[in-house]
């Protein structure tokens, strides 16, 4: 079967063929460059969420009761859970599935894990390709979650249209989120296990926070929820709907849409760098140039303008 | 590394025992040679397991069960998996499965049945060797 006939079965939603293309997609093979070619212009028309925020915070299980609130006013839905893969072995066990058990029903609902497999790859690149498809494939909503540790996360949250921030009572999540810099990225707080002890402190430092940073005409709210129990997650909707509709009365959502696009392509061209000069021959190259720039021949700069150039150094 | 082909595992538990330390061991060997394994917990019905199956895209299926009931458990999941279209899937079981079983469960798809004490290299092993050759 060609690259087409998938394309073709992905339009129609057939899971099947959307599955295999996401692989394609992230194993980065023609077949995937191919099908983004045809499928792209299908997108544009679901609503993306990007949920981010520390290990433990409960973003998995938020993930999951978004996706069936979503369910419930009529929506179907896309999800990525994105884990990190071990910087060793580039294995990795990705357990986001755990959480979102009775999802798996609901044929409504196509629920991805996907690894953060080796930094040479544009991560973000791929995750909004594979964005893309299920966008194509029809899906109304497509979530995608990612652990707020590193600029790529971050960055992959910043490619949805509405970013959510989850932080947790006393984990000290106020000044770390200062300093890593994410509040920035926020378009809605979210305070999850709101039942603990230092939740109502936790919302009084966020909203102190907030009254001197500047976000535009858009109020960042603050919901607290119980992700585990459902509690305070149609609030959540409706919040993020409101988002939606304020991105797309303000012109915000096309001036966002530009952005991303530009980022995109920035993204891809590193990417591909990377790929024509890094793999098969270049990976020799590499392996003889990191040698020399660890013994103090050459500086990493010269190294990576003679690999982009084609040229030998001498030695 | 994004252009090279990753091999992804699912390791599931279909039935009632809870017992999973078996399916963790190999989950995490599995993750150490450098596989992705979608690890789905306990109390899997046949349904949740070839969705999971379907979605995740996987080129392996691994199943541990202690209940015993994987002769009734087992069919299941495979005729779920076909009716989902996703035959091109290794099939491997786990557990306490009876020797004499074995014939039933190959014929069914089960290339390989790991007992206790089955040393995690040899799943490996087993897996490398076979991925993509499904039967």
């Amino acid at each position: 079967m060609t690259s087409a006939d998938f394309t073709e079965r992905v339009l129609r939603g057939e899971r099947r063929a959307l599955s295999r293309v996401i692989t394609w997609v992230q194993d980065d093979m023609p077949q995937g460059r191919e099908a983004m070619r045809a499928l792209f212009r299908h997108t544009g028309h679901a609503h993306t969420i990007g949920i981010t925020g520390s290990a433990g915070s409960g973003k998995s299980t938020l993930t999951g009761v978004l996706a069936r609130t979503a369910r419930k006013r009529g929506r179907t839905v896309g999800i990525i859970a994105i884990d990190p893969s071990s910087p060793f072995t580039n294995g990795a066990i990705l357990g986001d599935r755990i959480r979102m058990q009775d999802l798996t029903g609901d044929t409504d609902i196509f629920m991805r894990s996907m690894a953060t497999r080796g930094s040479l790859g544009g991560l973000t690149a791929m995750a909004a390709d594979v964005m893309a498809v299920l966008d194509a494939s029809g899906k109304d909503t497509v979530i995608v979650e990612t652990v707020g540790a590193g600029q790529d996360e971050v960055d992959i949250a910043r490619t949805a249209q509405t970013t959510c921030l989850v932080l947790t009572p006393g984990t000290g999540d106020d000044v770390q989120s200062m300093k890593a810099g994410i509040m920035e990225i926020a378009d809605i707080l979210v305070v999850n296990k709101s039942d603990l002890a230092g939740a109502d402190q936790l919302i009084s430092q966020l909203r102190a926070q907030l009254s001197y940073s500047e976000h535009g005409d858009w109020l960042i709210p603050i919901v607290r929820v119980m992700a585990n129990r459902g509690e305070g997650v149609e609030e959540l909707m409706d919040r993020i709907d409101d988002h939606a509709g304020y991105l797309r009365s303000s012109g915000k959502l096309e001036e966002r849409r530009l952005e991303r696009s530009r980022h995109q392509i920035v993204e891809a061209i590193r990417a591909e760098l990377v790929r024509r000069h890094l793999s098969g021959e270049g990976s020799h190259n590499l392996e003889r140039l990191a040698r020399l720039v660890a013994e103090r021949e050459l500086d990493p700069h010269s190294a990576a303008d003679e690999i982009i150039s084609g040229s030998t150094s001498p030695g | 590394m994004t252009s090279e082909k990753k091999i992804r595992v699912l390791i599931a538990k279909p039935g009632l025992d809870g017992h999973d330390r078996g399916a963790k061991v190999v989950a995490r060997a599995l993750r150490d040679a450098g596989m992705e394994v979608i690890y789905t917990g306990i109390r899997q019905t046949p349904q949740m397991i070839a969705e999971a199956a379907l979605q995740e895209d996987v080129d392996v299926v691994g199943l541990s069960i202690l209940s015993g009931a994987h002769m009734e458990l087992f069919p299941r999941i495979v005729q779920e998996l076909r009716s989902r279209g996703v035959d091109d899937v290794l099939l491997f079981a786990g557990g306490i499965i009876p020797e004499e079983d074995t014939p039933t469960l190959k014929e069914m798809g089960f290339q390989a049945i790991f007992r206790p004490g089955t040393p995690t290299t040899e799943i490996i092993e087993y897996v490398r060797s076979h991925v993509g050759t499904p039967v």
